[in-house]
């Protein structure tokens, strides 16, 4: 399956990201709406690997799955990855004077949500809207 | 240049001119160029040709004065930088193959070849020089002209203001709108500020984040913050990413928020009968 990968490196690669990623759900059929929240889930998923990692990267691919479609966004970095993992998902708590609501918001954004992260060692999270 | 090879290069110099000429017509296919008038195209390259020629002769500082005008000229039409390096190319190969014809003496050989690539290197430097100064100049005249377009305050009645947002909000753009908006507010002695995101494409809680701290801070100077032009699909992302706007007032469109803040200020509308 093609993958659209675009390099983050500057706050102008999130608009690049997004972008790209509403093209992605727009020609698999998403609808405004959905599409609104792919591309919000891909700014937050970019800009937190601006923020913290600096350098990172943010992959789109169509998924098949049995008899549905989806998009499924990925985003990797070599940062410094995340403390505690458990607290980084509750509403509100930030490191850097933000709302807090990045990640939690983007795991209600989109319908599935993996995320990994070792401390020292960068963090990978995928993330997958079916179209419905 | 020793005077050898410059007298060499004279005595050869209408060779080299058509021999040149013949050649760069294959670069111009390659660039696409078919879509200049022959007349125009021949005319560019014999004055192109006349001016690196006219180094030789005399000196490089006149060739340079000459060859800035004759790029801006070329900039301004939009002839790509590529061509003129290619031509140039091809113009040090049928310069070498002309000076070379006469007879293999190595050591003569050496000394046109470097004096060939040092006065061919020297065009090419100034002329990479004049296109990427001409831009960096556009790209500069741009951010000001978008700089001066992201964040206007417009006073709309007396105390009452809007503030139009339209494209990506970046950390630069989120420090003009605060700026312009305290600024604006006190200059105008608005009441009411209307922050209008209809043209906003994407709303993260980055942006919201910035629009909560701006409209806290017209707060802070006197006014009220109206946030208008929410579209369904932004309410919707909103609501989902767990933003609490429940703080400040915020309208569908821009008519709406005016209605309110009409209405705030104590003033009416009214239809005059005749």
């Amino acid at each position: 399956m093609s993958q659209t990968c675009v390099e983050v490196r500057s706050e102008w690669s999130i608009v690049a990201a997004r972008q790209a990623g509403r093209a992605v759900a727009k020609e698999i059929g998403f609808g405004s709406v959905d599409q609104a929240r792919i591309t919000t889930a891909i700014s937050e998923l970019a800009r937190n690997i601006y923020l913290y990692a600096k350098v990172g990267e943010i992959c789109i691919e169509k998924v098949v799955d049995a008899n549905k479609v989806g998009v499924k966004v990925s985003a990797s970095d070599d940062g410094p990855g995340i403390k505690d993992l458990r607290r980084v998902m509750e509403d509100g708590y930030t490191t850097s004077g933000g709302l807090g609501a990045g990640l939690p918001g983007v795991k209600r954004l989109m319908d599935e949500f993996f995320i990994d992260s070792k401390e020292g060692e960068g963090t990978k999270i995928h993330a997958v809207k079916w179209l419905r | 240049m020793k005077p050898s090879v410059t007298k060499l290069i004279e005595t050869k110099r209408e060779i080299i001119i058509e021999d040149w000429l013949n050649k760069v017509e294959e670069v111009r296919r390659e660039h696409h160029l078919e879509n200049i008038s022959d007349h125009v195209y021949t005319n560019t390259n014999k004055e192109f040709v006349e001016i690196i020629l006219s180094a030789v002769g005399h000196g490089q500082e006149l060739c340079d004065e000459q060859l800035s005008q004759f790029t801006e000229r070329l900039i301004q039409v939009g002839w790509p930088l590529s061509y003129l390096t290619r031509g140039l190319q091809t113009f040090r190969k049928v310069i070498l193959d002309t000076l070379f014809e006469d007879g293999i003496d190595g050591k003569r050989n050496f000394e046109i070849y470097y004096e060939v690539e040092d006065w061919v290197d020297q065009i090419v430097n100034t002329l990479v020089n004049e296109y990427s100064g001409s831009w960096e100049n556009t790209i500069f005249l741009q951010k000001m002209a978008l700089k001066e377009l992201s964040a206007p305050l417009i006073p709309v009645f007396e105390h009452i203001s809007v503030m139009p947002l339209i494209g990506t909000i970046d950390t630069e753009r989120a420090k003009l709108i605060m700026e312009n908006l305290l600024n604006g507010v006190i200059e105008h002695r608005s009441q009411v500020v209307l922050i209008d995101i209809t043209g906003v494409p994407v709303v993260d809680t980055m942006v919201a984040n910035h629009i909560i701290q701006a409209s806290e801070a017209v707060r802070l100077v006197g006014a009220d913050c109206i946030l208008v032009g929410i579209r369904p699909e932004i309410a919707q992302t909103i609501v989902n990413l767990g933003i609490d706007l429940s703080q400040f007032p915020t309208k569908s469109t821009l008519k709406k928020g005016i209605a309110s803040a009409l209405e705030m200020t104590k003033k009416t509308i009214v239809k005059l009968e005749n």
